[in-house]
């Protein structure tokens, strides 16, 4: 059969599938169905809709080498329409009647803990593509974006080593990745000897768009004498107006310096970037970086988009990370059965962008670099440093009570998400409900 | 010509006193020499890894006095220094946005078409580079034609002074005229003599509110000299009454600047809902449409945002007054009367425009562009600087408000407009066509919602959100400020920014909304009309 007819086919099955009415069988054998949970309305569309776009451009291209195990892939695509409790219906729906074998989804850290029951229950999986602030590790889920050792740990090395920096504004929005990512930060930095007088901690409702007050604060807080920096959590939208005001009130990078974990190319290409050169972000990918897997990948993803000003960003080259090493999972296991993709799986390791490996963990974390890049006038990041080699995800944090403990490991004897090494135990649920005493 | 004549490297900022003279000496006209082989050399070094070998290797390009060192330093400062990877030779990228980039040979300045980014190695700097270039730059500045940069390079020397340094300073005094740009190279002196022990040098620093010399004097303030450390702790005091005073007023201009944007979103609704009754949930979609119109006009117009934004104001009024008039015809009209209905279907109107706005244009946040005019700050002291687009921004509220207090008093319309909302039967039987009017007054309030979003453009994301995030904030001002009083809606809105700001730096951004959305609850329960409440025959309507 010719394959390129094949696979045109298929993409009209997929656009009918994403119209939501099933698609008829085309072919002999059963396509394997992958689920997609992004919202494509509301206020998260924004970030995830082209999530959803990097999916269906993978599946587009692992189509046409042949598919899967001799089979086709077909997207299912669904709309949480950035509804947390939509997340879990959705999520039901994907797998009690869709029957998918693998979902790709969610954004925000309170729509996974809305699926997360479910797709426990009905014995699913889940890739989970953005950042977050750790503290979980599920049977079903892989964490494909930064653990906070991945991310805010080393950005916090970076400014205190490199840049010398002595006082610290821990500025977030008002919700549990913040929260949780700033508990970490605060006693880390403790633990380096950071007083209590050189940290300030601020939070903010989501969308907030009034940054007079705040950014003056910042600005008198770092004008006594020690260098400081902003390590920014702020989420979204709210960092438009945010970056604005910090560039009117004439705030420059060299003198206090903001490291983002939340914002990346797609944020920045709401904002004329001139006033922002020299801020900082760290993250595991940018759109800079210069390799040839990765110039591939915008060449890619530009055509698939057709538009010629497209950016990438670290969440779609988690899902690449994410969607090669399910299917190199589903390869070596030779079938789509959720209990022996998720054995095989740990230990797969898989290209990444930056021109290394990612590798999944038996925490169902992977490895990342972690790489810290500069703000440029262009709207792209200029990568000024780099950790030597690839850091583990580690789900629980080493500097929090409670946590420091645990370990995760989904291997046979242990295959536990949360085993207390003092206590010699799986915690099983007790983990969360002990840490929600804290 | 502009030569380059100096970088300062890392921590050694004596040199820069040697760099000087040789950027007066370069200021003379000097035959370029022919150093055609040395370029390749000098820029071969700047090919480093190590940021501190590359702040050398920058040193020796400024000592070169080559006459191309100006456009390579300018090119590196802006990541636009790259070499080619195939042959290795350094070009300098003229437009870096695409993936096709113009360069040009960096040698020898001819233009080499356009590469592929992944055909090209940028020569990297990073914050501390940049920050030693820029303020080395700045020592440059003292010497400039224009005053203010004068002044902005002798405000940065502040606490940066060292021996070798004040004698050219010393110099630089002697022949300054300008008394702004006299009394801060005295100040940087003054902190230099300082930190030598110098009691006398307070007395110059007393009264200034610059960080930098409230750092000086609060290390002074603890020095072993009790003399010094006296003075010292003295100046501190009065300086910290003076910084009181400012934040205060500081926190004024934020809250009037935070109301500002309140009355603007608020006034078109004032309108809508205050005068005709119509409880119109799309409000802050309308807003948004204003804002999509100042994005399409600087689409419309590369190059030029400032007329961009000038021309959006009567466009976005026009956009939002047509969409308003779409909306009154297709939907409101048949729901008078019935205000629960208009609530649920306009509620749904709002969602269709959000998701249209999604579907056919983005869901992503657009680019606008602050014009060179509207963006930095309006300094009135070191530490009391008001942000010029807020100030544009309150300005535009002003004449907004007075605008449609000017019509719905003077013109026939406003006229109309009122005897239609009073008695609507009335009004009809002295000849007024009230369908008319209504389509008029919707169209105007509708409009008006426009320009706050021409406006909110220039201070907050253009996304399908923008208009969520002000909608309920809208309602709250109008009903605050009492339903059909434009004046309270502008009291109202300015209020409720001050008490926000007033409350936030103690109580956080969050508790502060918090606090003022059960503030107003309360003072809704004791004066349910709101603070200016409608008298006489208008109040039944």
């Amino acid at each position: 059969m010719n394959n390129s007819t094949l696979s045109s086919r298929w993409l009209a099955a997929a656009a009918l599938a994403s119209l939501g009415l099933s698609a008829p069988a085309l072919a002999q054998e059963d396509p394997i169905k992958v689920g997609i949970l992004h919202s494509l309305s509301g206020t998260m569309a924004i970030s995830e809709s082209t999530l959803k776009d990097t999916m269906l451009m993978l599946i587009e291209q692992q189509n046409k080498q042949g598919g899967l195990l001799g089979r086709q892939l077909e997207p299912v695509v669904v709309d949480p329409a950035s509804d947390w409790p939509l997340f879990a219906e959705k999520a039901r729906e994907l797998l009690s009647q869709e029957k998918v074998d693998v979902i790709f989804g969610n954004w925000t850290s309170v729509s996974r803990k809305s699926v997360l029951p479910v797709v426990e229950e009905l014995n699913g999986l889940l890739f989970y593509p953005v950042q977050y602030e750790g503290e979980e590790s599920s049977e079903n889920v892989f964490y494909t974006g930064a653990a906070p050792n991945q991310q805010a740990v080393p950005a916090v090395d970076y400014l205190m080593n490199e840049v010398g920096v002595e006082r610290w504004v821990l500025a977030g929005t008002d919700y549990v990745y913040p929260r949780t990512t700033n508990k970490i930060l605060e006693a880390y930095l403790k633990g380096h000897g950071v007083a209590d007088e050189d940290i300030m901690i601020n939070y903010t409702p989501f969308g907030h768009s009034d940054w007079q007050n705040i950014v003056a604060e910042i600005k008198r807080f770092g004008s006594e004498g020690k260098k400081t920096a902003v390590v920014s959590t702020i989420n979204g939208d709210a960092n438009v107006p945010f970056y604005r005001e910090l560039g009117n009130q004439g705030i420059d990078a060299a003198d206090i310096p903001v490291v983002a974990f939340s914002v990346g190319e797609q944020e920045l290409s709401g904002i004329d970037t001139a006033p922002l050169v020299g801020h900082l972000a760290a993250w595991n990918y940018f759109m800079s970086v210069d390799t040839d897997a990765n110039y591939d990948f915008i060449d890619s993803w530009i055509e698939f988009t057709g538009d010629e000003e497209a950016v990438t960003n670290d969440p779609m080259e988690a899902h690449y990370i994410g969607f090669n090493m399910w299917a190199e999972a589903v390869r070596k296991a030779g079938t789509t059965d959720v209990d022996v993709v998720k054995e095989a799986i740990i230990g797969v390791s898989v290209p990444n962008l930056s021109g290394g490996y990612a590798a999944m963990m038996p925490n169902h974390h992977i490895s990342k670099p972690v790489l810290i890049g500069e703000i440029q006038d262009n709207g792209q990041f200029a990568v000024v440093w780099e950790t030597p080699s690839t850091v583990a995800g580690d789900a629980w944090s080493d500097y929090l009570d409670g946590s420091r403990d645990l370990i995760s490991d989904w291997r046979k004897p242990l295959e536990c998400g949360n085993y207390n090494v003092k206590e010699g135990r799986c915690m099983g649920s007790d983990a969360s409900e002990a840490l929600a005493q804290e | 010509m502009r030569i380059p004549c100096t970088f300062m490297a890392p921590t050694v900022m004596t040199r820069i006193v040697t760099l000087l003279l040789s950027c007066l000496l370069a200021w003379l006209p000097v035959a370029a020499s022919a150093q055609e082989d040395n370029g390749q050399a000098l820029l071969e070094a700047l090919d480093v890894r190590a940021f501190s070998e590359k702040a050398a290797a920058i040193e020796d390009v400024i000592e070169s006095q080559d006459p191309r060192a100006n456009a390579w330093l300018e090119a590196l400062l802006d990541g636009k220094l790259q070499r080619l990877k195939d042959d290795g030779s350094f070009v300098i990228v003229t437009d870096n946005v695409g993936r096709q980039w113009p360069v040009e040979d960096a040698l020898s300045g001819e233009s080499l078409g356009e590469v592929s980014r992944r055909d090209l190695d940028r020569i990297t700097i990073n914050n501390a580079l940049r920050g030693q270039l820029r303020s080395a730059l700045s020592m440059i500045d003292l010497f400039a034609e224009s005053r203010e940069a004068r002044q902005a390079a002798a405000q940065k020397l502040i606490g940066k002074v060292d021996a070798e340094l004040s004698e050219t300073l010393e110099r630089r005094l002697e022949s300054e005229e300008d008394d702004q740009v006299r009394r801060r190279l005295e100040q940087a002196m003054a902190v230099y003599r300082l930190e030598q022990g110098d009691v006398q040098a307070v007395e110059r620093l007393t009264g200034s509110l610059n960080s930098d010399i409230r750092v000086a004097l609060t290390r002074a303030s603890q020095s072993d000299d009790a003399a010094v450390a006296d003075a010292a702790q003295r100046a501190l005091v009065s300086i910290e009454q003076q910084l009181k005073l400012n934040r205060g007023l500081e926190t004024l201009y934020f809250g009037l600047s935070l109301g500002s944007v309140l009355v603007l979103a608020a006034i078109g609704l004032a309108i809508t809902f205050g005068v005709m009754g119509v409880i119109n949930m799309a409000h802050g979609e309308l807003i948004m449409l204003g804002a999509y119109t100042t994005w399409a006009m600087q689409q419309l117009l590369p190059g030029q945002p400032g007329l961009a934004v000038i021309l959006s104001i009567p466009a976005g009024f026009l956009v939002a007054a047509l969409a308003g008039i779409a909306i009154e015809r297709s939907v409101i009209q048949f729901l008078k009367g019935r205000p629960l209905e208009t609530l649920l279907a306009t509620f749904g109107v709002s969602l269709i425009l959000q998701q249209l706005v999604r579907t056919v244009i983005s869901p992503l946040n657009r680019t606008v562009v602050t014009p060179e005019w509207m963006s930095g700050s309006l300094v009135i002291n070191d530490a009391l600087s008001l942000t010029l687009n807020r100030l544009y921004v309150l300005g535009f509220a002003l004449v907004v408000f007075a605008g449609l207090m000017l019509v719905m008093r003077r013109t026939r319309l406003g006229l109309e407009v009122r005897a239609v909302t009073q008695n609507r039967a009335m009004a009809r039987a002295m000849g007024i066509r009230a369908t008319r009017v209504d389509i008029l007054t919707f169209a105007l309030g509708s409009g008006v919602a426009g320009l706050a979003g021409v406006a909110l453009a220039q201070l907050t994301n253009v996304g399908p959100n923008l208009g969520q995030s002000y909608i309920i904030d809208s309602f709250m001002v109008v009903v605050f400020g009492g339903v059909g009083n434009l004046w309270g809606t502008l009291v109202a809105g300015m209020s409720l920014g001050i008490i926000n700001q007033v409350l936030e730096p103690w109580a956080g951004a969050v508790l502060a909304k918090i606090l003022v959305l059960v503030f107003i609850i309360l003072f809704i329960q004791k004066r349910p009309r709101g603070l200016f409440p409608q008298k006489g025959r208008a109040a039944e309507g």
